[in-house]
């Protein structure tokens, strides 16, 4: 996985957030879009990324929706 | 089919709730009320002689052949301008009649060329026959008059030729570029016996006027006035074989006309429904690329993408690429693998290579050039309707009352349905475009549309935010549609939320660069002007808000009540011939075939169980994300059919780092194309003309394409259609595929595909084409959706905040550049550069502001640099104020302009479709090609050598 790669990850949830800001429960919402849409590999680069450079990139709700996400990939696992 | 002119009722067809009655030569016959005589007449079995009538024309009534003679009626009316009255006695053929006709006949006779044995009509001639009808012996007149003969002919044009010396002067070709066509660009010109058809003005020849060259005057003319030069050159056609065009998503029927192997001409077909008989000049003439020269027609193999090419058997390059794919995955893992289908292969086509990556390579890696036009329309429409697909049929135009078309320039993206939306225009339909440029639908002959918004590029989603702001709060909304057929509670909540001010026209006017007023007059006509009709193309969905856009165009066609009934809906004008096919089989990552869910257990076990094999849960890559993969070294291999994405998909840079980080790429289509500088298997693909199956077009007809002439990628009779080709390397990689014909394909589709329960290929070829679904409650396939209700049950408002785009203009990059396309060129270009349409486009320009230019000290024709952050190309400039102050155009179909160096990586939020349509740029002049085009072209003068075999001793 490369820098770039977790990166560019980073900026679509971001996207993604801010275009779902109306929804009522936006966190719901963008991890089940993620999770509807992207690969595996998407998905673990994204959480590998977060765990090594911390929530601060993330909107909000893209916080929320990471956390969601990072509990379901646990309970995948 | 033996080769034959498709029957002519002479007039157009009428529609009438009344029946009438008449006798025509003793032969009772009920036909509409408001029929012409002469249409009865050929709908009785009779024919009337007729030179000027052809029925996709209104009557003229000018030729006078083909008088009739009526009980009770006085002289001798013309059939084609006289409606049938109930109880009417006509008589066709009596002795005054005969005589009557003969001595018309004669007067058009005495000007004209009795060269028949050598004339080009080849005895397919409308006056030899009306003359033999006539029973025509001599004319009295003699030929020594004054007359028209000698007379230059026009060889302008690269496809037909004018020659006026054969001219009988019916006006039949101006009247179908009226009419048909809507150009207005022939007219007659002069009076009495000097009458003469004109091309424009009179120092224009065919080419330099405004002919589009569509061919409709051609087929219109009922001598070789005007024909094609391949009719000239080859001869008579004697055999016919009706089958769907490959060139846009409108989907033209033609019939192409055979002589032997060779194609002679492609007509088009008036019973198809996509098209009613038109054409436009891509479909109609630009074929030749399919015998052109370096077109590749042999396997080739190579180790290294820096060797040269290497040619060899099928069996060596299938068992070649079979071993390749095994040893990637075994090395790297199954996931290393994916696949690309091709929105320009038939239904059955894709559907075998998402099945070969689903079932062989054993992942859900397949992703299809969707991607970068029309995911955005998947997602949208999905999510506020239930399903992703336009909801009209094209003939639905004719009960439209007001037109709203945004971000599609159909008079050359979708030319011939283009013609069909001005013919409904012309009859009163109210008319707003929504485009940063002024496209031609603006302002046109006859023809100004009624709100021409130019919206600054990425501003969609604001724009329509303010029409719906308009719509709500001056109490616009159909609200007792909104009660019956949508979530009240989800329309409240975007109800309340467009009504902000923030929303309002005023507000956003800076942000869009829309006059408010104009905004609001544009809303108020959509909302109260009758049927509201919705068509979009990739202005809206090519943006980094594309599916919110498409939203936002749900929404206001729900809010309107436009939806779910003739003359209303949205309807995305789909650029390639199948791009709706390919989404419907399963090309995306995420969906099998019908829009189901990877992670639907149910959907899965069907397939399972015919396939045999266990299908992954998860969705697979994008072509974006397979990119990126690899260059994190993570995807090694990809099997591309029918699809140039290092020219099509943006940011090229990034494109050939991923192809150059792969170690099998499999590049399958007609030529070398950019994409193959990165391969290593070049499989030679066949043209639609070579194979059968089926495209379904942006009505979600599903039309049969017919095979006219073997396969050229083989020898005589052994070459292999596409789907041969991908069956053949499935079985090289050890699956049991034993399909024998498309057929069977289609019917494994049906068996797995809810919505294509009802579809074969017998059934296709009965009604010659079903709009999908076909199921047991809609058994003849469903013309317009969401009757009765949305598929997905309440149709869904969803809120789109408008979200500008991360692209932005700066002091480096201070203008907005967006692309699109031109009428005589198609997408990147393979297929119509190998055609005399280069003619017309041979090189893309910049369209440039004159604001813009003169600060910059630029004139038409010089060269431009154009840099953006991505990179920089160079360009011609066209100076015009089609565009904005602050906004650049240019087209993307030649490969040395490489427009995509300069487009950036941002994509649309929720399915990645690239944001090609803003691109913040500056543009300087320059002297010469950038530094990236010449290194580009020696990689490809590299990248194409084929290693020439020796000669043997």
């Amino acid at each position: 996985m490369s820098a770039d790669t977790g990166e560019k990850l980073v900026y679509m949830v971001n996207q993604i957030a801010r275009n779902l800001t109306h929804e009522s429960n936006p966190a719901d919402v963008i991890a089940r879009h993620v999770i509807t849409f992207w690969s595996p590999r998407m998905k673990t680069t994204f959480l590998d990324w977060v765990a090594a450079h911390g929530l601060a990139g993330l909107e909000p709700a893209a916080q929320a929706a990471h956390t969601l996400l990072a509990g379901a990939g646990a309970d995948a696992a | 089919m033996g080769y034959e002119r498709q029957a002519d009722f002479g007039t157009p067809e009428v529609k009438s709730d009344i029946t009438v009655t008449v006798n025509i030569d003793g032969r009772a016959v009920s036909v509409p009320a408001g029929t012409t005589v002469m249409r009865a007449a050929a709908l009785s079995g009779g024919s009337i002689p007729k030179l000027c009538a052809s029925d996709n024309l209104k009557q003229f009534g000018s030729c006078r052949l083909c008088l009739v003679e009526i009980d009770g009626m006085r002289g001798t009316p013309a059939s084609c301008t006289t409606p049938v009255a109930e109880g009417m006695q006509v008589h066709t053929q009596t002795p005054g009649l005969q005589k009557l006709r003969k001595g018309v006949m004669e007067l058009y006779i005495s000007d004209h060329p009795l060269d028949c044995l050598t004339c080009s009509a080849n005895n397919d001639c409308e006056l030899q026959d009306q003359a033999a009808a006539v029973g025509l012996r001599d004319v009295r007149y003699g030929y020594a008059g004054e007359n028209h003969l000698g007379e230059q002919a026009d060889t302008s044009n690269p496809y037909f030729d004018f020659d006026p010396s054969k001219c009988i002067a019916c006006s039949r070709c101006v009247r179908a570029c009226d009419e048909v066509q809507g150009t207005f660009a022939l007219t007659i010109e002069g009076r009495g016996f000097a009458s003469k058809v004109s091309a424009g003005a009179a120092s224009d020849s065919f080419l330099s006027s405004e002919c589009v060259s569509c061919g409709a005057c051609v087929q219109a003319c009922p001598t070789a006035t005007l024909q094609e030069k391949a009719v000239k050159e080859i001869g008579k056609p004697e055999r016919a074989v009706v089958t769907t065009c490959a060139y846009c998503g409108v989907g033209c029927t033609f019939r192409a006309e055979m002589r032997g192997e060779q194609l002679v001409r492609m007509v088009p077909w008036k019973d198809g429904k996509a098209n009613r008989g038109h054409s436009c000049v891509k479909g109609r003439f630009a074929w030749g690329y399919a015998q052109h020269q370096e077109r590749v027609l042999s396997p080739m193999i190579r180790e290294r993408i820096d060797q040269p090419w290497r040619e060899v058997s099928w069996d060596e390059a299938l068992a070649y690429t079979a071993s390749e794919l095994k040893r990637i995955a075994t090395k790297y893992g199954r996931n290393a693998l994916g696949g690309i289908t091709s929105s320009r292969c038939t239904n059955e086509e894709t559907f075998l290579v998402q099945k070969l990556v689903r079932a062989g390579f054993g992942n859900n890696n397949v992703d299809t050039c969707a991607r970068v036009c029309h995911s955005p329309t998947g997602y949208g429409l999905k999510t506020t309707f239930g399903t992703s697909a336009g909801t009209q049929d094209f003939d639905s135009v004719e009960d439209s009352d007001v037109m709203l078309v945004i971000g599609a320039n159909p008079t050359d993206g979708h030319p011939v349905f283009a013609s069909r939306m001005k013919r409904r225009l012309r009859k009163g339909a109210k008319l707003i475009v929504i485009d940063p440029r002024r496209t031609d639908l603006v302002r046109s002959p006859h023809l100004e549309a009624d709100f021409h918004l130019p919206l600054r590029p990425g501003t969609n989603v604001a724009v329509l935010s303010a029409m719906a702001h308009v719509i709500v709060t001056e109490g616009l909304v159909d609200e007792a549609f909104v009660r019956e057929r949508c979530d009240w509670d989800e329309f409240s909540h975007w109800a309340e939320f467009v009504s902000q001010e923030r929303n309002s026209p005023e507000f956003l006017e800076p942000v869009t660069g829309v006059p408010a007023a104009d905004l609001r007059g544009a809303a108020r006509l959509f909302a109260t002007g009758g049927n509201g009709a919705i068509y979009y193309g990739l202005g809206v969905t090519e943006h980094s808000q594309g599916s919110s856009t498409v939203m936002a165009i749900a929404n206001l066609a729900m809010a309107t009540g436009n939806i779910g009934r003739r003359g209303v809906g949205v309807n995305p004008l789909r650029g390639q011939n199948n791009v709706q096919g390919a989404c419907d089989m399963g090309s995306f990552p995420h969906e099998l075939s019908g829009y189901r869910h990877v992670s639907d257990a149910g959907a899965r076990a069907l397939f399972e169980a015919e396939w045999g094999v266990a299908i992954d849960p998860e969705p697979g890559l994008r072509i974006p994300n397979m990119l990126d993969a690899a260059t994190d070294g993570e995807f090694k291999a990809i099997y591309i059919q029918g699809e140039d994405i290092l020219q099509s998909d943006p940011d090229t840079k990034h494109v050939s780092a991923g192809l150059a980080a792969m170690e099998c790429v499999i590049v399958h289509d007609l030529f070398l194309n950019e994409t193959a500088h990165y391969a290593h298997v070049f499989l030679p693909g066949s043209t639609f003309l070579e194979k059968n199956g089926t495209f379904t077009n942006a009505e979600r007809r599903i039309q049969p394409v017919r095979k006219v002439m073997e396969p050229l990628n083989g020898p005589k009779g052994n070459g292999l259609e596409d789907w041969q080709v991908t069956q053949e390397l499935a079985r090289a990689m050890g699956l049991d595929w034993n399909y024998t014909h498309p057929r069977e394909i289609m019917d494994e589709i049906a068996r797995l595909t809810p919505s294509f329960a009802g579809v074969s290929f017998a059934r296709l070829d009965a009604e010659g084409s079903l709009q999908w679904p076909v199921t047991n409650a809609a058994p003849n396939g469903s013309p317009i959706m969401h009757i009765d209700g949305f598929v997905r049950g309440k149709g869904k408002f969803v809120v789109t905040d408008y979200v500008p785009t991360d692209e932005r203009t700066g002091p480096r990059f201070p203008l907005l550049l967006t692309t699109g396309r031109i009428l005589s060129q198609y997408n990147v270009g393979a297929q119509t550069r190998r055609t005399a349409n280069s003619v017309w486009h041979s090189e893309d320009l910049l369209e440039v502001h004159p604001q813009d230019a003169e600060n910059r000290g630029l004139k038409s024709g010089d060269r431009a640099r154009l840099a953006s952050r991505a990179g920089e190309t160079t360009l011609r400039v066209t100076v015009t104020d089609r565009v904005a102050p602050g906004v650049v155009y240019t087209t993307f179909h030649h490969p040395a302009t490489q427009a995509n160096v300069v487009t950036t990586d941002f994509s649309d939020w929720a399915t990645n479709c690239p944001e090609y349509k803003v691109t913040a740029v500056q543009i300087t002049p320059s002297n010469g090609p950038s530094e990236w085009q010449e290194g580009y072209e020696a990689l490809a003068q590299r990248a194409r050598r084929i290693e020439t075999q020796e000669a043997a001793e």
